[in-house]
């Protein structure tokens, strides 16, 4: 299934290509950011970019595309933009605890100490009214 | 016109998602410590999603996007497994 591009509106193409447009350029503004900050804490949200905007730009351009075109169904854009989006902060949430974690058993500095601990006194029966 | 115009933005993306590739292998060449490279690598696995993405549009074919969603899956299965490689040292426990 091929779309015919000669006879194709030209309200479309533009919306088209500025969806592209878009999110090509937050990808590439998210790659910026991950080579340039700092610290590995700041780098972890670069990523975000790409996978929300990026991605959604980029979806929503090409279903617009297909949609005009070819009138085919949009499950595949809408599958992809929800994947991403879901998986996006589960992935950075265990990077981001799997480097804090090492860290701190690295002691390296600048690291936040734990916060302070709730003591649970386990030794202490509750009482009887408080049970029910 | 319409063909120029997606053309050309179709180019213009694909040169761009291509910079955007290259700076992440750059942080995923240099990356000081294995997160950093971990997280170069997710982020390199989403480029060539979109990647993929474009090139669906520009030929008008569907095949491509079967092709993008299974390097999203993939890409989220390998991001997790080597986070939790990070975090315990193993990764099937």
């Amino acid at each position: 299934m091929t779309v015919d591009l000669v006879e194709y509106p030209l309200w479309a193409a533009i919306l088209v290509s500025s969806f592209l447009v878009i999110g090509s350029l937050l990808t590439l503004i998210g790659a910026i950011g991950i080579v340039r900050l700092k610290s590995f804490y700041d780098r972890i949200h670069a990523p975000t970019l790409a996978t929300s905007w990026g991605t959604g730009g980029m979806a929503v351009g090409s279903m617009i595309f297909f949609l005009v075109g070819g009138g085919r169904p949009l499950v595949h854009e809408l599958l992809l933009a929800a994947f991403v989006t879901i998986t996006t902060p589960v992935t950075l949430m265990m990077l981001g605890r799997a480097a804090i974690y090492r860290d701190r058993s690295s002691a390296r500095p600048g690291i936040p100490p734990l916060g302070r601990r709730v003591e649970l006194n386990l030794s202490e029966k509750p009482s009887e009214g408080e049970l029910s | 016109m319409s063909v120029v115009i997606l053309t050309v933005a179709v180019w213009f993306s694909q040169i761009i998602l291509a910079l955007a590739m290259m700076l992440v292998a750059y942080r995923l060449f240099i990356g000081p410590r294995a997160q950093d490279r971990i997280l170069a690598l997710d982020m390199l696995y989403v480029c060539a999603m979109l990647q993929l993405l474009v090139f669906g549009v520009r030929t008008g074919n569907a095949i491509f996007f079967e092709a993008a969603l299974i390097i999203g899956m993939l890409g989220f299965v390998a991001t997790v497994s080597l986070a939790k490689f990070l975090m315990r040292g193993e990764v099937i426990e």
